[in-house]
């Protein structure tokens, strides 16, 4: 199968930091790949990097078949990247900030009726601004936003990260839909238990390097990434 | 190469499309959050009346030197309409969001432009209204006026987007973009302000001539920033 992402001695760096410092990885097409490590492990920058926001300082990378180095804005168009951040205006409705992101994919009406409804945002819930909605709300309209855009690679940072059970369950909905899509996912998200059922391959991420190591069902799944990862979750 | 020149006017179509959507948007947010209404044009009405209060004593000074009080005061309304653009990108991650969207650089450099130019229109047409009243001003020459005012608008907003751009990645934007705006818009100013000059009558100005430089100023800014506004985002 062609990987969805190839990167060979990736180095990437914020200001003078190499918050990846030599990365090589390879995920390949369909799979569901959790990001593991402690927080500042470069997780979040390896999402950014693999989204096209993030440029090489030196090596080289593919994700989606797209160079990253010279081919960004191609790799931009075929990603979504759930973040911390919301990525909606507060003061467009839901349903207006769902609509946005659509058209500005090239997506139709249609499809932003059915991602409003999939992430259950129907009713008086789709005609409220942004601004006025629960941390758990909003994440579900940001997820609305990107699903709308058929995206063949999920990077999803923290997704379950102070929401509720309603909403993680959606994220959960989210990438079983994906994977049932045969979308690529990637994750990085501390709420294992949940993940376990997805089977997703386990990539740890410390100091700016990924540890590769033989899939393994036992291996601990500590948080302080001191495990060799690149394993299955038991 | 046929195939080429057939994509050509597909693009430039997708371009405009994508310029208006991101231009629509920007609107929609301004009239929802009422902050140009509420705060830009208070703040701009409250300039004009303090240049009144300064020269209160001299109502044939404060008729001479109106066209560049009015220009003044646009300027410096013009900061926070451009700063507030940039701001609702930024403030929950949208334009990491615009930049993953695909859109087109030269789309969203237009749409962000565009937006702020038909806010600066509005303002200028109060503030004009106000210039009048406050100051006592008449028109002799509304062609001329109509002309530098949408030019002057255009270039204020080209340049503003562009450097707007350029500071929004940063932590001390909100100084920094007038230091760096204000002295490149000030072509603007002066041309505008001798176009006014004529317009109001209070100055022999060559007026026309003074719009020439105002659209190539708008021109000028106008291609360099759609250019340039690719690079401006990967970097901010």
């Amino acid at each position: 199968m062609e990987p969805a992402v190839r990167l060979r001695a990736a180095v990437t760096l914020l200001g003078r930091f190499p918050a990846l410092a030599g990365v090589d990885l390879d995920i390949t097409s369909g799979e569901i790949v959790l990001l593991k490590g402690p927080n500042g492990a470069g997780k979040t920058t390896l999402l950014r990097l693999c989204a096209g926001l993030c440029s090489l300082a030196s090596g080289q990378g593919w994700v989606l078949g797209h160079d990253l180095n010279d081919e960004r804005r191609m790799v931009r168009r075929r990603v979504a990247l759930l973040g911390h951040r919301t990525g909606l205006y507060d003061d467009l409705t839901v349903a207006e900030n769902v609509a946005f992101w659509a058209r500005a994919a090239g997506a139709g009406g249609t499809d932003v009726d059915e991602a409003i409804e999939r992430l259950s945002l129907t009713g008086r819930l789709a005609d409220t601004r942004v601004g006025r909605l629960s941390a758990g709300q909003r994440r579900r309209a940001s997820i609305a936003s990107l699903v709308v855009r058929r995206p063949e690679l999920w990077l999803l940072d923290e997704p379950h990260a102070g929401l509720d059970q309603q909403s993680r369950d959606t994220v959960d909905m989210l990438v079983r839909g994906a994977a049932a899509a045969e979308a690529t996912v990637v994750l990085a998200t501390h709420e294992l238990e949940r993940i376990q059922v997805l089977k997703p391959r386990v990539v740890s991420v410390v100091g700016g390097m990924v540890r590769s190591g033989s899939h393994s069902a036992d291996a601990p799944n500590g948080e302080d990434g001191s495990t060799e990862g690149d394993r299955r979750v038991p | 190469m046929r195939q080429t020149a057939r994509m050509v006017p597909l693009r430039v179509t997708a371009v405009f499309r994508d310029a208006w959507l991101i231009a629509g948007k920007d609107l929609k947010i301004e009239m929802r959050a009422r902050v140009g209404i509420n705060q830009i044009v208070p703040f701009a009405v409250t300039v004009l009346v303090l240049f009144a209060f300064a020269l209160d004593t001299d109502q044939e000074a404060l008729r001479t030197y109106a066209p560049g009080l009015f220009w003044v005061t646009v300027l410096l309304a013009s900061l926070l309409a451009i700063g507030r653009s940039f701001a609702v990108d930024l403030a929950d991650g949208a334009s990491d969001r615009l930049l993953l969207s695909g859109i087109d650089p030269i789309a969203v450099f237009g749409g962000k432009a565009a937006a702020i130019a038909i806010q600066l229109v509005v303002l200028e047409v109060l503030l004009a209204a106000g210039v009048v009243l406050l100051f006592d001003v008449t028109v002799h020459r509304y062609g001329l006026l109509v002309c530098a005012g949408l030019a002057a608008a255009v270039g204020v907003a080209t340049a503003g987007t562009l450097y707007g751009a350029l500071v929004s990645g940063l932590g001390v934007r909100e100084t920094l973009l007038p230091m760096l705006l204000l002295p490149v818009v000030a072509p603007v100013l002066i041309g505008a302000t001798r176009a006014f000059q004529d317009a109001f009558g209070v100055a022999g100005a060559e007026g026309w001539a003074w719009l020439g430089l105002l659209a190539g100023f708008a021109a000028i800014y106008g291609v360099f920033g759609a250019l340039s506004y690719g690079a401006l985002l990967e970097e901010a």
